[in-house]
């Protein structure tokens, strides 16, 4: 190419078997980059490939990890006697230091979503359907995920934290050595407050947020009270309430169960602590989220029967 | 004597390197064995496997007749109840104040009365000088103080043998040397056995009946302080008087 940009081949000075010589070094020079450029998409390409195996395998680990841990957990509920001290420390720790928490996010969730849903309804004359939609809607999906995310990063991470550091200062250690059960003594009674504190939280959450939804739409934005309430009790069901305090349940497992492992497994170091915390709160949320998606599908086909 | 624990054969690998290449040694009822051996040279390794608190990869750990190396988690632990442990950094639960760690122990393995707990926590907190310190919590403790209230949580239900973990590592001369007296008393006085594990002459000195070296993976050699001491081994010798070579840099 380059001879040719510089005009005919008579042109060019040097002798025609010089040029043939530097023909074929440049082909040979191209063949041996493009043979490079290969290689380095191939190793590149392992890499990826290598790194990407690493995070599957290492992500199905954990996940059976901690499905073990949840089998041991539940062993432990049922062969040790209940420690009712901590179990009743976790529930003050969980279930009590979380009410301002949940209260406020119900509020500004349920009345959020009742002016926004005003908005559009309003444009087709449906505003006294504003009601059912919000408690539907809290009741199903806002209610629980917007409670257990918040619970994931309030609750979750304490915990995580705590049981990491105490195994950086060998005081699981410390617990072994006197005969104690780690599991047994750190993780059940969080994980039975956790299962006792996360529905009766969500459920916090969806009488806050359909109250505030009301307050919204009826005194600020002006729909008819009367109607607005009338709907929104007829068209939720016990069914709505049962299957957003199942998922409130379910994600109260999740989160328990995610952060005690986090907390047994950590990260090595002072900065481990930050990393274990995070990583906690982090694959919790986002477990919550993925396994909504499941569970909304499973929850439905469940109560079906039920109105 | 009889023998109250023996470990024959131990073997231990962490993180691809041999750590443990096939320990034997016993320990007689009442006596104190001190292990010494250089830094990362696999004497706290050691020492978790006889609490159990890492699974070896061979041998036998026989303490009072079992193996406990064969055992799992939880049935460790009616042995580890019998087996008090001095952890390097105390390891006091920094949740619960003095007291409260010292009882947990005692409320744990059940069948004493609130008020026999409280005489027993205080009679311990005597016995390691800090009496009346019932309530201070561990983090307002100096490192030495610690020590010491985990000494007394270690020693609070009467176990048959006692481990040490660096007890006189961090600490100053005079409180190592309090911390040494501690030992010695405590071993004749509540007539238990002691594993102390250190890299410190002065206490292994003061403390051992028989001193025990680790070196490699292995006992390497046994003896009394004065034989210690006398000892003609290169290896021994360089141990005993501190001496470096340029390749022994850092382990």
């Amino acid at each position: 190419m380059l001879y040719r940009s510089r005009g005919a081949w008579g042109q060019c000075k040097f002798s025609a078997a010089a040029v043939t010589g530097r023909k074929k070094q440049a082909l040979l020079n191209q063949r041996v980059a493009l043979k490079l450029l290969a290689q380095g998409m191939n190793m590149a390409m392992e890499n990826m490939l290598a790194a990407i195996g690493r995070w599957l395998t290492g992500g199905i680990q954990s996940a059976g990890a901690m499905t073990l841990l949840l089998v041991n957990i539940l062993r432990c509920l049922v062969k040790y006697p209940l420690r009712w001290r901590l179990f009743l420390q976790q529930m003050y720790l969980i279930g009590l230091k979380s009410q301002f928490v949940m209260l406020t996010t119900g509020a500004f969730v349920g009345a959020v979503f009742a002016a926004q849903v005003h908005f559009q309804f309003v444009r087709l004359g449906m505003q006294s359907a504003v009601g059912p939609t919000v408690s539907v809607a809290m009741c199903r999906e806002l209610g629980p995920v917007f409670c257990c995310l918040l619970l994931a990063g309030r609750v979750g991470a304490a915990m995580a934290a705590e049981i990491s550091s105490m195994k950086n200062t060998e005081q699981l250690d410390a617990l072994r050595a006197l005969g104690v059960y780690p599991v047994e003594y750190l993780a059940v009674p969080r994980f039975l407050a956790m299962l006792v504190s996360a529905p009766m939280l969500t459920g916090l959450v969806l009488v806050v947020g359909i109250a505030c939804g009301y307050l919204i739409a009826v005194p600020v934005l002006g729909v008819d009270g009367a109607y607005y309430w009338d709907n929104t009790v007829k068209y939720t069901g016990p069914r709505d309430v049962l299957i957003g305090l199942s998922k409130g349940f379910l994600f109260g497992i999740i989160i328990a169960v995610i952060a005690c492992y986090k907390g047994f497994n950590p990260s090595l170091g002072t900065a481990g602590v930050g990393r274990t915390t995070t990583e906690a709160v982090v694959v919790a949320s986002l477990t919550i989220l993925i396994s909504d998606f499941f569970f909304t599908f499973i929850l439905n086909s469940l109560f079906l029967g039920r109105v | 004597m009889s023998k109250i624990l023996e470990i024959r054969n131990l073997r231990k690998s962490l993180n691809g390197r041999a750590v443990l290449r096939g320990v034997n040694f016993s320990v007689s009822a009442g006596e104190r064995v001190v292990i010494i051996g250089r830094s990362g040279g696999g004497k706290s390794v050691l020492l978790r496997h006889i609490m159990g608190l890492l699974p070896p990869d061979a041998g036998e750990v026989m303490f009072q007749g079992v193996n406990l190396a064969a055992l799992g988690e939880e049935a460790l632990n009616p042995y580890r109840r019998k087996i008090g442990m001095l952890f390097q950094n105390g390891a006091l639960f920094d949740s619960l104040s003095v007291g409260d760690n010292l009882a947990f122990p005692l409320r744990e393995h059940g069948g004493f009365s609130a008020a026999d707990i409280g005489a027993r926590v205080r009679e311990a907190l005597e016995i390691v000088d800090l009496p009346g310190q019932q309530q201070t919590m561990p983090a307002e403790l100096s490192g030495g103080m610690k020590k010491r209230v985990a000494l007394a949580r270690a020693i609070i239900s009467r176990p048959v043998l006692m481990l040490y973990d660096e007890p006189t590592t961090g600490l100053d001369p005079i409180v190592a040397d309090s911390i040494n007296r501690l030992i010695v008393r405590l071993g004749d006085r509540l007539n238990m056995s002691s594993i102390v594990v250190t890299h410190d002459m002065v206490s292994a000195c003061h403390i051992a009946d028989r001193i025990c070296q680790l070196h490699e993976g292995r006992i390497y050699y046994e003896g009394t302080p004065a034989e210690v001491q006398a000892s003609r081994d290169p290896v021994v010798q360089k141990f005993v008087r501190g001496i470096s070579e340029p390749q022994d840099a850092i382990v």
